[in-house]
């Protein structure tokens, strides 16, 4: 036991989430990006990726998702996609498609991308262009086209909530149709944007438990027709009643880097603001990842309380999400409030209690950072 | 023979790497890594021993009968559940 507590046995990471930049021509309201969203004279530039890049190959990285925002909208994409290639790391691109077109699809996949995973929000145009507020689904289904006909496999993403969640079926039946070899269907998680419009995003009990059984009929469907695809569901952690394995735990296996340079470890953690944030213009990645405040903070079980701190769970599942924990208690190192054992699972409960209350119209789309916007308009 | 029924549950005729996969060796860690969409394992001497036979071309006799020729005590029921479990990472499939 005592071994586990050593906060100094920290490993070599396995992966980097790039998030190249928050430009994006969407507008999801559940998109788990920060509200806080950097504005593109922020981003670092292509050399600046390039050395991030190098940096995370040389302290273990061989997996690296290119994402963001739209990956898409940086026009050096595929030159970093080749240089994280060249270190021999797995490329992948998590994009929504939007501007992937076959010319595009082909160039990415020579420079050596190994994986696309494309988002859907609907099974239908109108939906789906709804909540993306965005004419994007028809484009969408182009670019799956376009990455299957490149050679690329393909893994469908898609996010269910209150909106879609009745459609299930017919969305695994699109993301099948378009040749996925994956489908995830990620039940929204909340944060950022997400957390923003928890209350229409919500699905009901009875919505989730009839998805539960669609994705069960869909599995045998389509295992019945012959090669299915792998179909991945992950319910929302606020009806699980347990918490996820966040990251596979706090700075365990993967890094990010938002578009500015800052290093995280994980997507969401700069909402944590009692921790330094550290950035890659200004502190080396090696030093960051093994000796920085930030990523130590919540390493192996010695920074736990109860009822973490003795459960027999707490190496599975590390005490849950750190950014949750603290988004609703304002204490990072509280046990997650999912967890049917933490103090605090009233706050779910009641947010539990209200889903369905609330009409999809109420929702806020993301929005781009005001220095985006106002740059755009004066553009014109 | 077994092939019949055991087969017929059991892992794929001929295996090869499953869709976005990717063996490969990593130099710092000293270790063969297999490379999927959204994990990585890390392979012990047998399973990268199994993985790099698993190509499309060969079917279970011939994989096992290929680690006979270079390893002792190869069982083949062992082989069979390795590759069950390879496949259930999605790390595998069907030939
Ligand atoms: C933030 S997006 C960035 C890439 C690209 N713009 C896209 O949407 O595909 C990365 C992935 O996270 C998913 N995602 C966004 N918000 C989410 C949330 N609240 N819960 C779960 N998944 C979410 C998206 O569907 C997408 O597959
Ligand atoms: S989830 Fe939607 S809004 Fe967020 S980055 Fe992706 S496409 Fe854009
Ligand atoms: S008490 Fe902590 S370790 Fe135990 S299940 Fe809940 S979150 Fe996990």
């Amino acid at each position: 036991m005592a071994e586990a507590d050593r906060p100094w046995e920290v490993a070599a990471p396995f992966g980097l989430l790039a998030e190249l930049t928050h430009r994006c021509p969407l507008h999801c309201p559940y998109c788990a990006n920060p509200i806080q969203l950097t504005p593109r004279a922020d981003e670092l530039t292509t050399a600046q990726w390039k050395d991030v890049i190098s940096q995370a190959h040389a302290i273990g990285v061989v997996q690296l998702h290119l994402s963001g925002g739209e990956p898409l909208a940086r026009a050096d994409l595929p030159e970093l996609a080749f240089h994280a290639r060249s270190s021999g790391a797995y490329v992948n691109l998590v994009t929504s498609g939007v501007g992937l077109t076959r010319e595009r699809a082909l160039l990415l996949a020579d420079r050596g991308v190994d994986h696309v995973q494309l988002s859907l929000q609907d099974a239908d145009a109108g939906p789906a262009d709804y909540v993306a507020g965005a004419r994007a689904h028809q484009c969408k289904l182009a670019a799956a086209k376009a990455i299957t006909g490149a050679g690329l496999p393909l893994t469908v993403n898609i996010v269910l909530h209150r909106g879609n969640i009745g459609r299930t079926a017919r969305i695994i039946d699109l993301a099948v149709a378009l040749g996925a070899d994956r489908v995830e269907l990620a039940n929204a998680q909340f944060y950022g944007w997400g957390l923003l419009n928890r209350s229409t995003l919500l699905p009901t009990r009875d919505q989730l438990d009839a998805s539960l059984v669609a994705v069960e009929q869909a599995r045998t469907r389509h295992a019945a027709a012959g090669r299915g695809p792998h179909i991945v569901h992950v319910v929302s952690d606020y009806y699980a009643g347990r918490p996820k394995p966040c990251m596979d735990g706090w700075a365990r296996r993967q890094l990010t880097v938002t578009p500015s340079g800052d290093v995280l470890p994980c997507p969401g953690a700069s909402v944590i603001r009692s921790l330094p944030v550290e950035n890659a213009l200004r502190r080396p990645l090696a030093e960051i990842w093994y000796d920085s405040e930030a990523f130590n903070a919540f390493r192996g079980t010695g920074w736990m309380s109860d009822p973490c701190r003795s459960c027999p769970s707490r190496h599975e599942d590390f005490g849950g999400c750190r950014c949750q924990a603290f988004h609703l208690t304002g204490d990072a190192a509280r046990t997650d409030p999912v967890c049917r054992l933490s103090p605090d699972r009233a706050l779910i409960d009641s947010a539990l209690a209200q889903a369905g209350g609330l009409p999809q119209a109420d929702h806020v789309m993301r929005t781009p950072p005001v220095a985006d916007a106002r740059t755009a308009s004066e553009g014109r | 023979m077994t092939t019949g029924p055991t087969a017929a549950v059991g892992p794929a005729p001929a295996p090869r790497l499953g869709p976005g996969v990717r063996f490969t060796h990593d130099a710092a860690r000293a270790a063969d890594l297999l490379l999927l969409p959204e994990k990585v394992l890390v392979l012990n001497t047998t399973a990268a021993a199994v993985l790099a036979l698993c190509d499309g071309s060969r079917g279970l006799d011939e994989i096992t009968a290929a680690l006979k020729d270079r390893y002792e005590h190869v069982n083949r029921q062992d082989v069979i559940d390795l590759l069950a479990r390879l496949e259930q990472h999605r790390a595998v499939a069907h030939g």
